[in-house]
Parts: C-alpha cells; sequence; structure tokens
C-alpha cells in the first residue's frame, strides 16, 4: 500500500502558508502565527482518542477467538466504548471527520502510548493489558470530567462510567487468572511482565502535556501516579501475583515512535477504505 | 474452558416496577462473572435496569411425566376466571 502524506488538521491554513512567493518576499506574519496551545490541544485529542481506538480495533480481533461466546460478547462490548469514545475524539480533532484521521494516516501519525498496541496474546496478556491501561485511563477520565473545558469535561463524564466497568472487568479476571490453576497463574503473570515495561510511558509528561496541564485544562497524570501503583498491587495482592519489577521503560508513542506491532494493526485496519475509497457501510 | 462452566439463568427487569423476566442463560465460572456475562449479553442493548443469576442446577423444575396431574385438572375450572360479573367502565385497574 503506497504511504500516504499525512493529514493536516487545517488544511487551508497550511496551503496559505504555502502560496508560491518570491525568493525576496517578505516574510508574512501568519507564519509565525501557529497558536502553540492550539497545537497541544489537538495533539491531546489525537492521544486520547488512538488510545482508544487502538485498544479498541485490538480487542474487536478477539471476536470469534475468545474462550466463550459470554467472554467474545464482553471483549466486544469494551471495543465498542472504546471504538465510540475514539469516534468523539477525533471527529473534535478534524471537524467532524473523525474517519480520515482513522484510516487515511500512517503508523507515525499516530499518537497513541505503546501499551494499547501490543498484540492480544492470549486471554491473559489481554487481561493485562486491559487492567494496566483501563485503571489509568478510569483515573484519567475521573479528573478530566472536572475539566473547565466543557468538550473534554462532557465527553469524560459519559465514558468513565463504560471504563469503570473495563476496569471493574479486567480486575476480575486478573483475581481469577492469577488465582486460578497452575497455569492461569503462569500466563497472567508472563501477560503482565509482557506489558509492564509499558506502564511509565502513561506518566509521561512532555512539552505537549505541559502546556495542556499550565492552561488547567487537564490533569498532571503524576497526580494520580502512586493511587494508580497503589490500585494494581491491591488487584495483584489479591490474585496473589507480584507485582512485576521494574523494567526498562519504553516511550515513543506519543512522538510516533511505535512497535511493529502497530502497522499491521493499521494495514487491516485501514485495507478497506484505503482500497476502496468510495465503498459505504 | 466454557463447557466446564456451570450454567445460570438470567432474568432482566426492563424497567422500574415491572417483575424480572427470563430471558436466557450463561455460562460462568462463578456468581459475579455470570452477573458480568448476563450483563454483556442480554443487556447491550439497554433491555434491563436490574439483573438476576441464579444457579440453573438450583431451580426445582416440574416434571414433564407429571404435566397430565399437575396441570390437566384446570382445565375446565371455567368458574375460577373471574368473568362471571360486570365490571363497571370507571373502574380501570383491576
Amino acid at each position: 500500500m503506497p504511504a500516504l502524506p499525512p493529514i493536516d488538521k487545517d488544511v487551508q491554513k497550511r496551503a496559505e502558508k504555502a502560496r508560491p512567493k518570491g525568493a525576496f518576499d517578505e516574510p508574512q506574519a501568519d507564519e509565525q502565527a501557529t497558536d502553540p496551545l492550539e497545537d497541544a490541544y489537538y495533539e491531546y485529542l489525537l492521544r486520547l482518542g488512538d488510545d482508544s481506538l487502538v485498544l479498541g480495533q485490538r480487542l474487536g480481533e478477539w471476536c470469534g477467538h475468545a474462550p466463550s461466546v459470554e467472554v467474545d460478547l464482553s471483549l466486544a462490548n469494551m471495543a465498542l466504548d472504546l471504538i465510540g469514545q475514539a469516534t468523539l475524539f477525533l471527529d473534535k480533532a478534524n471537524n467532524g471527520d473523525g474517519d480520515e484521521l482513522a484510516f487515511k494516516r500512517d503508523v507515525l501519525d499516530f499518537k497513541n502510548c505503546l501499551l494499547v498496541e501490543q498484540p492480544n496474546g492470549d486471554f491473559a496478556q489481554t487481561i493485562a493489558r486491559q487492567l494496566l491501561f483501563s485503571t489509568w485511563q478510569h483515573m484519567l477520565y475521573q479528573q478530566l470530567s472536572e475539566s473547565p473545558d466543557a468538550f473534554l469535561s462532557a465527553i469524560a463524564a459519559k465514558a468513565v462510567k463504560e471504563v469503570a466497568y473495563h476496569r471493574e472487568l479486567a480486575s476480575e479476571w486478573t483475581v481469577r487468572l492469577g488465582d486460578g490453576t497452575e497455569e492461569s497463574t503462569r500466563r497472567m503473570r508472563d501477560g503482565l511482565d509482557w506489558c509492564w515495561r509499558f506502564v511509565p510511558e502513561l506518566f509521561e509528561v512532555d512539552e505537549t502535556l505541559e502546556e495542556m496541564i499550565a492552561r488547567q485544562t487537564v490533569p498532571d497524570p503524576r497526580s494520580f501516579e502512586s493511587d494508580y501503583r497503589a490500585a494494581i498491587a491491591g488487584v495483584l495482592g489479591e490474585a496473589k501475583l507480584d507485582v512485576p519489577p521494574d523494567q526498562r521503560p519504553i516511550l515513543g508513542g506519543r512522538r510516533g515512535h511505535h512497535s511493529e506491532h502497530l502497522g499491521h494493526l493499521l494495514a487491516v485496519m485501514q485495507f478497506l477504505p484505503r482500497t476502496y475509497p468510495d465503498a459505504v457501510w | 474452558m466454557s463447557s466446564d462452566w456451570p450454567l445460570w439463568e438470567v432474568f432482566v427487569r426492563a424497567k422500574g416496577g415491572l417483575a424480572h423476566r427470563h430471558v436466557g442463560s450463561v455460562h460462568a465460572p462463578d456468581q459475579e462473572l455470570a452477573l458480568r456475562h448476563a450483563r454483556d449479553t442480554y443487556t447491550r442493548r439497554l433491555e434491563g435496569v436490574s439483573l438476576w443469576v441464579v444457579r440453573s442446577a438450583d431451580i426445582v423444575a416440574s416434571d414433564p411425566d407429571e404435566a397430565g396431574p399437575m396441570f390437566e385438572p384446570a382445565e375446565d375450572k371455567i368458574y375460577r376466571h373471574p368473568t362471571f360479573y360486570d365490571i363497571p367502565d370507571e373502574v380501570k385497574h383491576i
């Protein structure tokens, strides 16, 4: 599939900036006119939207393959909740056309955290990923629902109930697998070990996030990091599992530096609308 | 995996004031997950406001072979229906 150019958030503005002009023309004022906060806001919408979109697509891969039809539905329900969240964030970021962002960006333009793009592995690894992500997302959305930004607070207030359920479900499965049979314990431990190195990225604060935090529109994730670690330790304790030792953290998803897994996920997800751009469903 | 799990009967209350109705069954390893499976299987399209699950094995059922003595004696007892007197139009609920 040929690579498509990255999508600009405001195509017209960029096009104006690129107007042909002579080499000796005065630089125009609007060349410096991009608002850094606007950029940060756009980036933030992409991060939240891409987290939900990519994890939703991952969970959707379980459809028809889960250990039982009931679990199949549980995972598909979570996937649909997440894709609903992604639609709201990405629509907002792209003037109502979230599909364009979902289906026509290449891998380097995705801003999700690395945890959500990790492969499903076995059921235990999927549950480990869900526990680590949903607990974080729940704490984030709880705070975000208090944001003075009306859009972010409204979305978070709606989504926080969905995410609370994801967190509870993942916690219950973690306890059952961790404190289950010898095999389920081993698989749950391996799944956690796989995912653990991606936790620090959830609490990374870079320039974009710093700008948003300074504006007091979004929470600083470091403010709930100790609560997060205590909550995870609580679930693992109930599951009779040890908290995994800290590993060398892997960062970069927020800057578009992804693991090799995301490209494969996007190839499947984007194939249809890229190959048949006029397809309707 | 799920074949090792016991079966649970699921009852949904569609809205406040109505009784729970039997809607089907799910497999689940224990009662908490039975409730979650019931939620994910039977209330994903806003079908209910309350859920009950009960282990299928705990339900005491009538014996189909005994259906004759159990149910047929009621067939010709039409006087048990409250249809032998007129209800005034003003009475809305009875």
